[in-house]
């Protein structure tokens, strides 16, 4: 079979059509919401358009990467991240009152952002390595593991995201057989602290909570987010008022519209019938990373597959319940919709390893 | 691998299918909740959504409408308008208050008073509200606000109507003032529904006929719908509506005549208000001092505020309106009307006066002003001698009952309705108000006095006025209005005010000849102001009276000279002229001015010969004229 083809035709054999058709129709919506919400910004839409084709590009690469090698990385990937989260408390950079951020001089970082991957290609490692001889052991140091970074990235403090990445552990776990006993008795257990992790919230992530409880209580404040948001969805009707032509967003009342509130937008514009679209888009992403996890002959494919295709709609999830108004505003973005290169890079790598388990079918012990 | 692993893995594999499907149906509740959640905004609370969106989107910007201009009855301005450019800061732009206050203080004098004024104005506002600093600003002040504004964010130059009152503080009284619009403003509005026809307005009309006509004045605030975005700026104009001027008001008061009667009173304070006895029209109203209404336009300094509002001579009250005093003797006419209507006195029945009179069985002596009494007095000599006794005997003959019902019909002890706010009702005693006011009973002494004027009665000059113009023109009730017409502002048509017709009284005519008799010989030689109808070409009906300040003790003399001016009586006076075809009809009080005749009467004079002849006081100057427009 090999031979005929040229390198690059061999190359693109390792996407998946279905997911790659979704995340291009996807990515196509984007572009025309983020130009109708930018004003037609000739340099935001080039700029989506440069951290598109960078992300598509190094989704065909990770998708031509075999599983078996992908899942080497984990340890170093992990190990390198937390280490970059301990310098970021450290050293880091402050900015919007958080710890966040490394500054490398030519460009800033945020660690955080390599866990989002680093930690569920540990823990698949991980699982693999002791697929035979599994143990309670092993569930309690991958916990440690996922606790490790959650905690650093809670104390930046970085809530949204320390708990994107606390689901993505908790996923894997949960796919790697964590018994149903232990999970229900962590869940009480959690339930249980919640008064202490509120007093353990900073005043403005407690703010947060408290806004998205009674936003009419601050309405120049924090409150002013969700409530224009929510306006901008609500007025958009059944049909939408129609692309370019949401009066919220095109008259700058819904702040962000590009990035984390591009979903009002979109609901704006587009209307009840378009956000039932735009979710049975995200399904069929969910639907057919499951679907590739279900065949998956490793382990490891199996646990990242299953895990980043849930990750993947806990994102959609977080952020539109966060823009219409029924989560606190915690800053996360809606997968392959709104602008921003790091978070699109994330997402689409996140794709190519589904697309490499999905493309390479032979079994690999380590 | 071992067939036990094997197997393992199989139960594994199990395991992560069932997990997966468990999976998926985690992932369904959660899109499912996100679309109930879509549905209700979008479908359920749509039209709330689209309702709060359109308003975000849509701003109505106001047009304040150009206040309506006031002329006296020969078109002279009483109030204008004049186009100024006046500096404005809004708190809430500035890069510090106190730092861009100090910066301009080094562009452009700012006056101690002005800041005063400003910081009261910026503590009654909101942050984001603009508040005035200096208004009137000069071409060059002008010219280098403009030149630095770009580094003093927060302060603007706008071109405003300011309002001016030409007339001076003689007019204060009448036109009142227009002043900022403060929260007991804004509330009154908003009860009455007018608050969104003041949306561009900044001033309200204060007191005076700019209050009273204040909806007349104001006009309609145009509106022009702009799209905005969320900054608030002004994207483009969907809909205009032009604002509706207010209208123009022309006065019966003659600004000269004003002019003439305030001159009269020299230094003394008082109130007068003369009518025209036909319509009612106010031809002058007087209360002395006045105040200059400028002052109060943008807010007054707090200073001068309080040496305003606590000075002894208390400038800001309304004498003529607001000021009440025993009518004392001018009620005299009136109550031999009384006399002769109800049958209790013919016009030759003849008392004797003893200088005193008492009440059957009582000690008690209600004593005449003249000690000595004035002998045989008939109805027209009670009137020109102004004979207490008399009226002692009369007011018992007649009752407390009658006298209150007779007086009540010229207006006494209510309101007479003049087209001006706050108007003192005065006091008109009965019976039945003293047992509903204090719930004691009637003593017959409080009649005895009741018959002169003295006592619980009060009444305000304006009452007097009214009453005094209805003795004049035979018993035509009328309401005193100041304004005669009204200009609209579109056709420049002057639409005259129609006097508000409110009844004849039946009077016989023979009785009230016998009254206006004896207020003619009051100016005659012999009268008690006879010296102040002294060649006059026209003939003048009058009645002095005095309204008591302290209570003299019985037996006591009151001696004027020896007391301090704040304890002397205040001089009364009531008339009318030509007196056969009466023109004007006037009451003056000269407060501490002693005696009617001495005091009150010339001001009447100097009052009725400007009107009827146009003769000026000699010692006049001619300032008044410049007025004119």
């Amino acid at each position: 079979m090999p031979g005929t083809d040229g390198w690059l035709m061999r190359r693109l054999r390792h996407l998946d059509p279905i997911l790659l058709i979704l995340v291009l129709v996807l990515l196509g919506i984007s572009l025309a919401v983020v130009a109708s919400a930018s004003g037609q910004n000739p340099s935001r839409i080039t700029g989506h358009l440069v951290n598109m084709g960078l992300a598509l590009t190094l989704m065909v690469a990770v998708a031509n990467v075999p599983p078996h090698l992908l899942s080497k990385i984990g340890l170093p990937l992990y190990a390198a991240g937390v280490v970059l989260l301990v310098g970021v408390a450290l050293f880091g950079e402050i900015r919007n009152g958080s710890r966040r951020w490394l500054d490398f001089g030519v460009m800033a970082f945020q660690p955080s952002e390599l866990l989002k991957l680093a930690l569920p290609l540990m823990l698949a490692w991980y699982f693999q390595r002791n697929e035979t001889v599994r143990g309670a052991r092993h569930y309690l140091i991958a916990g440690v593991l996922v606790l490790l970074p959650f905690v650093l990235i809670l104390r930046q403090p970085d809530l949204g995201t320390a708990m994107m990445i606390g689901a993505s552990g908790f996923y894997l776990l949960f796919f790697a057989g964590l018994p149903w006993k232990v999970m229900i008795g962590g869940g009480t257990l959690a339930a249980g602290s919640l008064p202490l992790v509120w007093n353990l919230l900073h005043d403005y992530q407690q703010r947060r909570v408290l806004t998205l409880i009674d936003p009419a209580a601050d309405p120049l404040g924090a409150g002013y987010h969700i409530i224009q948001s929510t306006i901008a969805i609500g007025s958009g009707g059944l049909f939408g008022k129609g692309w370019m032509a949401g009066t919220q967003s095109q008259l700058d009342f819904i702040p962000e519209r590009t990035t984390d509130f591009v979903f009002a937008v979109f609901g704006e514009e587009f209307g009840y019938v378009g956000a039932i679209l735009l979710v049975a888009l995200y399904l069929a992403v969910v639907a057919r990373g499951l679907s590739i996890a279900g065949r998956a002959p490793t382990q490891f494919g199996r646990l990242m597959a299953a895990t980043l295709s849930l990750n993947f709609f806990t994102y959609v999830f977080v952020n539109v319940g966060m823009v219409s108004g029924i989560l606190p505003v915690v800053g996360v973005p809606l997968p392959l919709m709104s602008y921003g290169g790091t978070a699109l890079v994330t997402l689409l790598l996140g794709v190519g390893i589904l697309m490499s388990v999905a493309t390479h079918r032979q079994i690999n012990k380590t | 691998m071992s067939f036990a692993a094997l197997k393992d893995l199989d139960r594994e594999l199990a395991r992560f299918r069932g997990r997966i499907r468990v999976g998926a149906a985690f992932v369904g509740l959660l899109a499912l909740v996100l679309l109930v959640r879509a549905y209700y905004l979008q479908v359920v609370r749509h039209e709330h959504y689209v309702e709060r969106a359109e308003s975000n989107r849509i701003s109505l910007v106001p047009t304040a409408p150009n206040r309506g201009l006031i002329f006296d009855r020969r078109g002279r301005i009483l109030a204008e308008n004049y186009s100024a450019y006046t500096l404005e800061i809004t708190r809430a732009q500035t890069r510090g208050l106190e730092t861009t206050l100090a910066e301009v203080g080094k562009l452009i004098e700012i006056t101690p008073g002005q800041l005063r004024r400003f910081r009261r104005l910026l503590a009654e506002s909101h942050e984001f509200e603009t508040v005035p600093l200096k208004s009137k600003l000069t071409d060059e002040e002008v010219a280098i606000l403009a030149a630095n504004r770009y580094r003093l964010p927060g302060i603007e130059v706008k071109a405003r109507l300011f309002r001016n009152y030409r007339a001076g503080p003689g007019m204060a009284h009448v036109v009142g003032y227009i002043g900022r619009i403060n929260d007991r403003d804004l509330k009154i509005l908003r009860e009455s529904g007018r608050d969104r026809n003041y949306k561009g307005s900044a001033h309200i009309g204060k007191t005076g006929l700019e209050q009273s006509y204040e909806t007349l004045l104001h006009g309609r605030t145009g509106f022009d719908q702009m799209e905005t975005d969320a900054s608030g700026r002004a994207v483009r104009m969907l809909s205009r509506v032009s604002p509706v001027p207010g209208k123009d008001l022309r006065l019966h008061l003659d600004l000269e005549l004003q002019a003439v009667a305030e001159h009269a009173f020299g230094d003394y304070l008082g109130g007068l208000v003369a009518l025209d006895p036909n319509t009612g029209g106010v031809l002058a109203l007087v209360s002395k001092p006045g105040f200059d209404p400028n002052l109060f336009i943008d807010g007054i300094d707090p200073e001068t505020w309080k040496m305003l509002n606590e000075s002894p001579e208390r400038p800001m009250v309304n004498r003529a309106l607001r000021g009440i005093y025993p009518p004392g003797s001018t009620i005299k006419p009136l109550m031999a009307l009384a006399g002769l209507e109800l049958g209790l006195r013919k016009p030759a029945d003849a008392f004797l006066d003893p200088g005193y009179y008492s009440l059957p069985n009582s000690r008690h002596r209600f004593r005449d002003w003249k000690p000595q009494g004035h002998g045989w007095v008939d109805l027209r000599r009670s009137i020109s001698q102004s004979c207490d006794v008399y009226y002692y005997r009369l007011a018992v003959d007649m009752g407390i009952d009658r006298m209150h019902d007779y007086l009540a019909k010229f207006g006494l002890g209510e309101k007479t309705g003049i087209d001006l706010d706050s108007e003192s009702s005065g006091l008109l005693p009965s019976r039945e108000w003293k047992q509903r006011r204090w719930k004691k009973a009637w003593y017959p002494g409080e009649t005895v006095i009741a018959g002169i004027g003295q006592g619980y009665h009060l009444a305000t000059p304006l009452q007097l006025a009214a009453m005094t113009a209805m003795l004049a023109n035979g018993g035509h009730r009328i309401e005193p209005r100041l304004v005669e017409a009204v200009r609209d502002p579109v056709s420049h048509v002057w639409q005259p005010l129609p006097p508000t017709p409110r009844g004849q009284l039946a009077i016989d005519p023979k009785n009230l000849a016998v009254v206006r008799e004896g207020m003619l010989d009051v100016m005659r030689p012999g009268g008690t102001a006879a010296a102040s109808a002294a060649g006059a070409p026209y003939a003048i009906a009058g009645k002095t009276g005095t309204a008591q300040v302290v209570g003299i003790k019985q037996g006591a003399r009151y001696d004027a000279s020896r007391l301090a001016r704040q304890h002397r009586d205040h001089a009364l006076f009531i008339a009318y002229a030509p007196a056969e075809k009466p023109a004007i009809a006037l009451a003056v009080m000269v407060e501490n001015g002693g005696s009617g005749s001495g005091t009150a009467a010339p001001i009447a004079r100097a009052v009725f010969d400007f009107y009827l002849t146009g003769k000026r006081p000699g010692d006049m100057k001619l300032e008044a004229s410049d007025a004119r427009d």
